[in-house]
């Protein structure tokens, strides 16, 4: 190759690479593109079906305003990245990322895109352009402790867990906490599968744990599988991101329902605007971001307590992580009427006392 | 304490029968000397083909019938390009398993997340009710008494029938059976159309018994634990019949445990299947004598008639 022909190429590169500025004004006049990254199929009827419910609330909200783009199906990891690149060429403003396992490759991708707005969902790392929300999960189920607590015999719940996250600690503390406010003797025994989607493995870990004595099971994986197994056992059970009472109507107690669309408006609303900042937002009840399906098949005080509870929490009477709180090996983790901080409790990492079994 | 046994029996025997389903069809395959690395991707289509005419047509017969086909017709994608067009059988078994994986997904993407209908178990008045030996022995689904029926005719046909000698003849020299007059590239036909067959019937337990539902690579790895299973018990239907059980118990027990309290890695814990499998292989190799003796000596190797 001579020295002509290699300016030639490299001169066709520049200008290859130049193209996407020049390409991008002319959108500012079209519609904000804003693109979606899902973990699962949006089918999965658990976590990633009710992100893309919020989007489509976002796309009929907003109507020709916007324009939503997903890619479904992304694994957590290098491919992510690509992904994500991916929608910022094709112009996306604003980019929601909806796995835990996507956090790196969101702010990598961000510092590419210095004029792109990335939100990550349940992550804890932020940058100038990438906000970060999540539900407070545990809140449903606190309300869900409650409920087993007045229907369980055994006093002993079943917890089909998906990776020791922070997350999946804190539900698992906070629906013993729930449980032994009615139940004081109460104790929950958990699997986890290693998976947050795999309906095989959770659904025998659902046997497992009706095999050795739980007489309700709760779920935080994203299949129907469990509540199904735990329907074939005549047990019931508590669904998970969604309403999963089709696949079992008569024993599913309720189930802690994710909200996207609300906070997916907001912040496409605040792009619009041009108010967009960086943000750490995490929502209960009182935001409208989590809700209980209905409370079906069970009695009507129960029915009364579990409204309550979902009420006191709503109210900020309830914090669910109050002192005094004692970990499995009785230690005093937090003292008498302190609640616990939100830094703590996003990076919570041991087990209330009466969980059986050990995060490993 | 009763109690507590049968219920793991009866789950482990679900967590088995896919195993020895899918193993039974490839033992077949690899005894007439055709190595289908598409286990896996065969069960998928099939997992899904039962799982959508179940859905559509409303009956599990069919939607059973409609996955041993669509698996057979993945194994003559397979055959055809391997016994036909002699095609390399490691090369063309993995792209099988991929296509098996993204066509799978293609089929069912519509039926995600939909409730679907769950195999009915056959009680048989009076015998489920048996203590301990009643929930482990009845009330189980068709297709779980069809594994071992399977695997029991797979048995007796190998080793007690003409029609089987042939089999293994063609399996071990397919030169030698051509020689004699033998139509080898058929008979490997019909042998991987039944491997094929068998994948499909092991998919469609996966949806419509044992996790009820669509769900994309809801097989998860178990085509590839079968293909192991079938070097593990060394080509042996007995073997293959412990094998599946062992893995299969593997499989669910290490869920268990972890509910037990036993403080083990849930990353070590989904390993740990096919760290078994690993073990297993690099145990038995250490036999040559035994694999030589019951390994297809073709096994693998294209056949092309000379004369």
């Amino acid at each position: 190759m001579d020295r002509r022909q290699f300016h030639k190429i490299l001169g066709a590169g520049l200008a290859a690479a130049s193209l996407p500025s020049l390409i991008r004004p002319a959108f500012a006049d079209g519609p904000l593109q804003v693109g979606f990254v899902y973990l699962g199929p949006v089918g999965d009827f658990g976590w990633t079906y009710q992100h893309n419910v919020g989007c489509q609330q976002a796309q009929a909200h907003f109507g020709d305003k916007v324009k939503t783009t997903y890619v479904e199906n992304v694994p957590e990891g290098p491919d992510s990245e690509h992904v994500i690149a991916d929608l910022a060429a094709k112009g996306n403003k604003l980019i929601f990322t909806t796995s835990f396992g996507y956090m790196n490759y969101t702010l990598k991708v961000a510092k590419q895109y210095p004029d792109v707005f990335f939100e990550h969902c349940t992550g804890y790392m932020r940058d100038k352009n990438v906000s970060t929300y999540n539900i407070r999960f545990y809140q449903g189920r606190y309300v869900q402790g409650v409920i087993d607590g007045k229907l369980t015999k055994s006093g002993l719940v079943g917890y089909i867990g998906s990776i020791p996250v922070p997350e999946v600690v804190q539900g698992m503390n906070a629906f013993l906490l729930g449980m032994r406010s009615v139940y004081p003797t109460a104790k929950l025994k958990f699997i986890m599968i290693n998976s947050w989607y795999d309906p095989g493995k959770e659904g025998d870990a659902a046997k497992a744990l009706i095999d050795q004595g739980c007489d309700v099971i709760t779920q935080h994986t994203d299949s129907p599988t469990p509540l199904q197994t735990a329907k074939a056992r005549g047990i019931k059970a508590f669904g998970e991101a969604t309403d999963m009472t089709k696949f079992a109507p008569e024993t599913q107690l309720t189930a802690d329902v994710n909200d996207w669309g609300g906070y997916y408006i907001k912040r496409i609303q605040d792009v619009l605007d041009g108010k967009w900042t960086s943000t750490d937002t995490w929502g209960g009840f009182d935001s409208g971001m989590l809700s209980m399906a209905p409370f079906a098949n069970m009695p009507d005080d129960v029915k009364a307590l579990a409204e309550q509870a979902v009420a006191d929490i709503k109210s900020g009477k309830n914090k669910v992580f109050v002192g005094p709180l004692t970990d499995q090996s009785g230690k005093l983790q937090l003292p008498a009427g302190q609640v616990m901080d939100d830094g703590t409790l996003s990076g919570l990492q041991w087990l209330v006392e009466g969980v059986e079994g050990k995060l490993s | 304490m009763m109690f507590f046994l049968t219920s793991l029996l009866v789950s482990v025997i679900a967590a088995s029968t896919p195993l020895m389903l899918a193993a039974t069809g490839e033992l077949i395959a690899e005894k007439a000397g055709v190595l289908n690395l598409g286990v896996e991707g065969m069960m998928l289509v099939g997992a899904v083909t039962g799982f959508v005419v179940t859905h559509i047509t409303g009956s599990t017969t069919l939607g059973i019938l409609a996955a041993i086909l669509a698996g057979a017709g993945m194994a003559l994608i397979f055959s055809v390009l391997t016994l036909t067009i002699l095609a390399n059988q490691i090369a063309t078994g993995l792209a099988l398993t991929l296509f098996g994986k993204g066509f799978s997904s293609l089929l069912g993407r519509n039926y995600v997340g939909i409730a679907g209908p769950t195999l009915p178990k056959l009680d048989i008045p009076g015998l489920s009710t048996i203590p301990f030996l009643g929930p482990v022995l009845f009330g189980h689904d068709v297709l779980i008494y069809l594994s071992f029926a399977l695997l029991a005719a797979t048995a007796w046909f190998l080793y007690r029938t003409h029609a089987g000698l042939i089999l293994r003849a063609v399996g071990d020299s397919h030169n030698a059976a051509h020689a004699i007059g033998y139509p080898v590239i058929r008979i490997r036909y019909a042998a991987t159309l039944f491997g094929g067959a068998m994948a499909g019937l092991a998919g469609v337990y996966m949806s419509l018994s044992y996790s009820p539902m669509w769900a994309e690579d809801m097989v998860a790895g178990r085509g590839w634990i079968a293909l192991a299973l079938v070097v593990f018990a060394a080509w042996r239907p007995f073997w293959l019949f412990v094998g599946a059980y062992l893995f299969g118990g593997i499989m669910y027990l290490s869920l268990y445990v972890q509910g037990i309290g036993i403080p083990v890695p849930s990353a070590l814990v989904s390993a740990l299947p096919y760290l078994g499998t690993i073990v297993v292989l690099v145990i038995i190799s250490r036999d040559r004598r035994r694999i030589r003796l019951n390994q297809p000596a073709s096994l693998g190797k294209p056949f092309h008639a000379t004369a």
